[in-house]
């Protein structure tokens, strides 16, 4: 028997997730003063990597493009009631449509290269997540189970690619050649440059637009249309669904897509973005840490701004505190990414309670 | 004045803002039976669980025979002689009665001895309290009044002296109510005290020596059942005065809208759920579905509504066979297109999305209506509009159409499911439980709404558990029994004992 909730929405919403982020932040504070650091000095040095120079925003922004596109697509199946563990392995797929486009077609101009290889990230990227939704769908197959298994299947399937077929000829590293540059997409240093503004030079490209615009597209898609009602509906109750007629299996795979789409679109910021060629690990757990993202970001798109935001910066600041501080491994930042998924996501309803009595406290007086 | 069981001075207890009990006092006499009503969301379960240790008032006192005491949790309340016959039994169904009567309550480390010992003290309890269980029964093999008297049963063995019934008659045929009845007549002759927690007025003036009415987390009345008379009861829970009597002017039946023919539903292990039942609705009349829950009536409504595929038989709504019907949307999306609305039986699980707003639970089904969109995306004004006017036409409250649907209480939900089903102006209306855990007040209007659509020419198929409902609403009664139809009648010749018989398959 659970007593309804005593905390008032905005306490839910703000400050929860900030008490938890807290905490998170406590608990690596610890750890970080048992290994004999400062923990206040590399709080210090991570906030002034992530945000302290221009460079440092650039790549923060940069990340934070990549991790908005697989926190979206966490949250796109969320909504429909499905829990996506496989947008690590959507996006290495993705990264395999980009790569075969570009490869083909990159003696074309860029404009129509681009615009194909991001339709190819986004088919690629779909057809990896149909296969599990649609045996979620029709067989009742387990989407964490079967997402899980695909991101390695993906994961065995590129590499025998990279190594045996994609190759560069002649070299030793698993990665493609480089694309014709007629591929890249734009970075903003470029772009700035164009108006005469001068800028870093930074990974961060025109795609962070892209995901600034994927971000108010979702919210218009999942809120404001009938698609979007009837993935919200089957989500939260499957059998008013069927009550009121909504094709629920078909629902299942069509959200699966839309999530394996998005998931894509962040190996387009990293392969025509950044590195312009596909080396064996693109991909390097931004799947993963979208499910975070998701779950800080109450699978809003207002909340996954913010939360892409965070991790952008830890995974720059992070990076920036390693280069100062050599006892500072890249373990520890993800120990640090580890606690904050841990007490946003586990142990999300932690502070509840006592929060909910401190509230009748201030509310008796 | 005799010896108090139970009394609770000044309780209060708050849910965040929600003040869910407010400064209740009553007294319960030993050796009495004592009733207490109100509509659903008076606070009368907040007030049982707070007796039975699930909850903790957030001030006054409970006294129980003369000694104040705390009860902590339900293992408090049953060292202490409370127990409690919830409204969904807490039963194991694959044990036996008396394994389900120990489960618990085992003493030592040997079942054996426990079990023996057991069968002992049971076979008094059955003997002085006229209760007749099989010791030996499995439990999922007893019929719902015999599981019930288990219930009784596992809190008798407990030692309780103060029985709380939740709703207890909410699943019974009035046979199997008037069984529970005598045994509730026993108990209180053996000097046990029984607390009935009902919204049936009917059982509360039969049984109850004194009655509790509690609204809006307040008691507004503690009496003496015989001063009292039904009408005074519903006005004090309403707190209004009540018609209960609905206008109901004869039928003139048109046209046949649906014509159900040897209707069969076989589930996967083979047990035949509907067995060959055949009826027609016309325009203008209300055709009643009596039974007891599980006989067929929701099965039959979800093959009606196109939620599920019967096995055999034909079903034929203005012409058109509806089994055979092909479409290339699921079923229930193509009966609502051909005019065929639906208020589900199991509202809050199936009629709306608890997580919604209302305005968004105000278009559940008919979400693809072209007034609400707006190019690619909806209209988002039209629908706050209509549900405004579902929220005025139907008197919803509070008015409030962004409010989250679960917030609402039962029968709030329910007027707005009833007016989004009317307002698409169906030609058929397929009603279960309407009036399930909806308060005195609403049942009122949404009769009347009801009874508005059948003069309004529309047919209605309404299957209720409630015989009173079946009775006020319906012009021809249908009776189901075990998936059958067990007896037909005209609403005007049915009585309440003959309805019960036809129920329990009798006849």
């Amino acid at each position: 028997m659970s007593q309804p909730s005593n905390l008032p929405r905005w306490a839910t919403l703000w400050l929860m997730p900030v008490l938890n982020l807290f905490a998170a932040l406590l608990v690596s504070g610890l750890v970080i003063t048992l290994i004999g650091e400062d923990p206040v000095e590399c709080l210090q040095l991570m906030i002034n990597g992530a945000f302290g120079y221009p460079e440092g925003i650039g790549y923060t922004l940069f990340y934070t493009t990549s991790f908005i596109f697989t926190g979206l697509a966490v949250a796109a199946a969320f909504h429909a009631g499905l829990f996506n563990i496989g947008g690590e392995g959507q996006m290495y797929l993705a990264g395999l449509g980009v790569t075969l486009v570009c490869l083909g077609l990159d003696f074309l101009p860029g404009w129509v290269v681009i615009p194909l290889a991001l339709l190819a990230s986004m088919a690629l990227g779909a057809a990896w997540a149909f296969i599990p939704g649609y045996l979620q769908a029709k067989r009742g197959s387990h989407i964490v189970v079967t997402t899980i298994m695909f991101n390695f299947i993906a994961s065995a399937l590129m590499t025998w690619l990279l190594v045996d077929k994609l190759i560069m000829p002649g070299s030793q590293t698993p990665a493609t050649r480089l694309f014709a540059e007629s591929a890249w997409i734009p970075m903003l240093h470029e772009l700035a440059a164009n108006l005469g503004i001068e800028l870093p030079q930074t990974p961060l490209n025109a795609t962070f637009f892209l995901a600034l615009l994927a971000l108010v597209l979702f919210y218009l898609m999942v809120w404001r249309s009938r698609w979007g009602y009837a993935l919200r509906t089957v989500g939260l109750n499957e059998k008013a669904a069927r009550y009121a007629g909504m094709p629920v299996s078909k629902v299942i795979i069509v959200a699966m897509c839309f999530s394996g789409a998005l998931a894509g679109l962040a190996a387009v910021n990293e392969l025509l973005g950044s590195t312009h060629r596909m080396n064996l690990a693109f991909t390097n757990g931004i799947g993963f840490v979208g499910i975070a993202v998701a779950l800080m970001g109450r699978n809003h798109p207002f909340g996954i701004l913010l939360s892409a935001l965070l991790f952008g910066a830890l995974t720059q600041g992070g990076l920036d505190l390693s280069f100062e501080k050599p006892a500072i491994t890249h373990e520890m930042i993800i120990l640090t990414q580890g606690l904050i998924i841990l007490f946003c996501g586990a142990l999300e309803n932690l502070f509840q309670t006592p929060l909910a009595l401190a509230f009748k406290q201030m509310t008796k007086r | 004045m005799a010896e108090l069981a139970i009394e609770l001075t000044g309780v209060n207890k708050y849910f965040g803002e929600v003040h869910a009990n407010k400064n209740i006092s009553f007294a319960v006499a030993k050796g009495s039976i004592h009733g207490i009503i109100g509509e659903n969301g008076a606070g009368k379960s907040t007030l049982m669980s707070i007796l039975y240790g699930y909850y903790q008032a957030d001030s006054g006192s409970i006294h129980l025979n003369g000694q104040e005491v705390r009860i902590r949790n339900s293992h408090d309340a049953i060292a202490r002689g409370i127990g409690m016959v919830h409204q969904h039994f807490m039963l194991v169904d694959t044990f036996t009665v008396l394994e389900n009567i120990v489960l618990g309550a085992e003493q030592g480390v040997a079942l054996k001895q426990s079990l023996a010992a057991a069968r002992a003290h049971l076979a008094t309890l059955n003997r002085d309290y006229g209760l007749q269980v099989d010791p030996d029964a499995i439990v999922g093999e007893l019929g719902v009044g015999e599981q019930q008297r288990v219930e009784i049963l596992k809190a008798l063995y407990r030692g309780a002296d103060v029985l709380i019934l939740d709703e207890p008659t909410a699943v019974l045929t009035p046979q199997e109510a008037d069984d529970l009845f005598r045994i509730l007549g026993l108990l209180k002759a053996q000097g046990k005290t029984v607390l009935l927690i009902t919204h049936k007025l009917r059982e509360v003036l039969d049984i109850t020596d004194a009655v509790t009415v509690m609204r809006a987390g307040e008691i507004v009345g503690n009496v003496v059942t015989a001063e009292v008379g039904k009408e005074d009861l519903a006005d004090l829970m309403v707190g209004r005065k009540v018609n209960l009597q609905l206008d109901k002017t004869p039928a003139t039946p048109g046209k046949t809208v649906l014509q159900v023919s040897n209707l069969s539903l076989t589930d996967a292990r083979g047990v035949k759920l509907l067995d060959d039942v055949s009826f027609e609705l016309r325009e203008g009349e209300i055709v009643g579905i009596a039974g007891v829950s599980g006989n067929g009536q929701s099965e039959l409504l979800e093959i009606l509504s196109g939620m599920r595929e019967a096995s055999a038989g034909s079903v034929r709504y203005n012409g058109t066979e509806l089994t055979t019907l092909q479409a290339c949307e699921p079923k229930a999306a193509a009966y609502r297109r051909l005019g065929i609305a639906h208020v589900p039986e199991d509202r809050s699980r199936e009629g709306l999305v608890k997580d919604f707003s209302t305005f968004e639970n105000a278009i559940l089904g008919y979400h693809d209506d072209p007034a609400i969109q707006c190019g690619l995306l909806f209209n988002r004004k039209a629908i706050i509009e209509r549900c405004r006017r579902f929220i005025s036409e139907f008197d919803v409250r509070p008015a409030n159409a962004f409010r989250r649907s679960g917030l609402f209480s039962g029968g709030n939900q329910q007027k707005v499911i009833l007016a989004r089903e009317i307002d698409s102006d169906p030609q058929l209306m397929l009603i279960g439980q309407p009036t399930r855990g909806v308060d005195i007040g609403a049942i009122e209007f949404i009769h009347k709404r009801l009874m508005a659509l059948r003069n309004a020419g529309k047919a209605l198929l309404l299957v209720s558990v409630e015989l009173d409902e079946i009775l006020a609403l319906s012009d021809r009664i249908i009776v189901m029994n075990a998936g059958r139809v067990s007896g037909e009648l005209p609403a005007a010749q049915a009585t309440a004992t003959e309805l019960g018989l036809l129920m329990g398959g009798h006849k």
